[in-house]
């Protein structure tokens, strides 16, 4: 049995996933010959640790750590001190300066422990660097939740097309915007009363700016673009339109001409815009699901869907990441 | 010379090959056949469009031996805008002259608007049409493309275009 000790770092919507996917999948995770302990969770009100593993039961009936946390240690002090061979970085993304997840991510890699991470922004920011530290670390690093969720992208290329060389890839990166979309065309209602109804139901933020104006989904295709494609690009290097400009009459007219608009994001031609999207192609996904259409010289264009959130979906890429590590 | 006929098939067997035998009489060479059987006529024929390249003087034996086996030809001639495209524009498409708009794609001499739809949904609300642009080739759609862009740039309109088809 190997055994892995992990550091969750975070312990928001994911982090809670994380916690919960551990508990439901640990027997099968042992059939694998691995036995996965979260021996500590920190937050931004401390750490909560346990050397035999944190009891998940214990942990999932509070929504932070404030009341349970059982060390003030938090961030990169936690992860540097706490014995730990890999971090589950998780904190909430932010594309400007990629704090507090970027300095978690430097400090887990240098210290020589694998990282697998939901957390976007340092991704976008600092791809590149964080590559490199993994390998001068001889580390791990893994990020398959950073891009379309459940949506299995990252895996899907570095293993089953490994041969094959990708020529673009093409799609829907944000559920949120899919949704608002979905809703207009199919009610003939406007932009601000569909965001109004996916804000009530939880898809979208109070401050729904972060989605609708494309910068989630250009954070995707940068991710994509330097992961993928080895390319050095920043965020200031995607063209960004969001979905704000649509009209319910624009959806109509393409409706009628047999096709429905999507925000799609293209990679490596870095764009982000809303685009017209034949009804029949395998990339019209309704809802709040992801795709993604990735065009190859052998394979052909192979078209994968998926839910692109959610605290279970996102922990599921994450458990699969840290399978694929000790496995 | 590329030429395009648009043809009105029978939907009985033997019906294509009947077709094309006079363009292989005339040492026709096929670009592509497309059949639209999707789009039946009223009175139930299947339309057909046939892409060739040909010796223009030919064409009126073509369509000759063409009504001779019963063949309805709608349209023939040169096909010299044989890719179209849709786009889909928002904004003030109207006051920001719709029609210099328009003259900016027409006047490259290889791309035009061939349809246009406009919706105006009240004053001072956005609006939204619908463009068909057709050009002579790909290359010359992606150029017209290009420049709308450049176009509604400068007059603050969005613009919604197709995904390309290798990952549609």
């Amino acid at each position: 049995m190997k055994e892995i000790k992990a550091s969750l770092v975070g312990f928001g919507v994911v982090g809670h996933g994380v916690m919960e996917v551990v508990k439901r999948k640990r027997s099968i995770l042992r059939d694998m010959g691995l036995d996965l302990k979260v021996v500590s969770i920190s937050d931004h009100t401390g750490s909560i640790m346990n050397e035999a593993g944190v009891d998940a039961d214990y942990v999932l009936k509070d929504k932070t750590l404030e009341n349970i946390a059982t060390s003030s240690m938090k961030g990169q002090e936690a992860i540097k001190a706490i014995d730990s061979d890999l971090v589950i970085e998780v904190t909430p993304t932010n594309v400007v300066h990629g704090q507090p997840g970027l300095g978690h991510m430097e400090a887990a890699l240098g210290s020589g422990k694998n990282l697998v991470t939901s957390n976007k922004g340092p991704l976008v920011l600092s791809f590149s660097r964080l590559k490199k530290l993994a390998d001068d670390n001889h580390c791990q690093f893994k990020y398959e939740a950073t891009v379309g969720g459940t949506m299995p992208l990252m895996s899907l290329i570095e293993r089953t097309l490994v041969g094959n060389t990708i020529y673009s890839i093409k799609g829907i990166f944000n559920g949120t915007c899919n949704y608002i979309l979905t809703r207009m065309a199919q009610e003939s209602i406007s932009y601000s009363h569909a965001l109004s109804e996916a804000q009530d139901l939880g898809y979208a933020e109070r401050d729904p700016t972060y989605d609708v104006e494309g910068i989630d989904t250009a954070g995707k295709v940068v991710i994509l673009a330097n992961a993928i494609f080895g390319m050095d690009a920043k965020y200031s290097d995607v063209k960004v339109t969001g979905i704000t400009q649509v009209t319910p009459e624009a959806l109509a007219m393409a409706k009628k001409e047999g096709y429905v608009i999507k925000l799609i994001g293209e990679v490596p031609s870095l764009t982000v815009k809303p685009m017209l999207v034949p009804m029949e192609s395998p990339l019209n996904v309704d809802s709040t699901l992801n795709s993604a259409a990735i065009a190859t010289d052998l394979s052909g264009t192979i078209t994968v869907t998926g839910l692109g959130a959610g605290s279970l979906e996102t922990a599921s890429a994450i458990l699969s990441d840290i399978i694929s590590i000790y496995r | 010379m590329r030429l395009s006929m648009d043809l009105e098939l029978q939907d009985v067997p033997g019906q294509l090959i009947t077709a094309l035998q006079p363009l292989k009489d005339n040492k026709a060479n096929i670009i592509s056949v497309v059949h639209h059987r999707d789009k039946k006529t009223p009175t139930g024929m299947i339309p057909v469009r046939v892409v060739i390249e040909m010796d223009r003087s030919r064409i009126e034996t073509v369509k000759a031996q063409l009504k001779e086996t019963g063949i309805s030809v709608v349209r023939a001639g040169e096909d010299r805008l044989i890719e179209e495209i849709p786009v889909v524009l928002v904004g003030h498409i109207l006051h920001s002259d719709l029609g210099d708009t328009v003259d900016r794609i027409d006047s490259t001499g290889f791309a035009e608007v061939v349809e246009l739809n406009l919706i105006m949904p009240g004053i001072d609300v956005p609006s939204t049409a619908y463009l068909s642009i057709r050009a002579t080739g790909k290359e010359e759609i992606r150029k017209a493309l290009d420049l709308l862009h450049v176009v509604s740039a400068e007059k603050r309109l969005l613009v919604i275009e197709p995904i390309e088809a290798e990952a549609a």
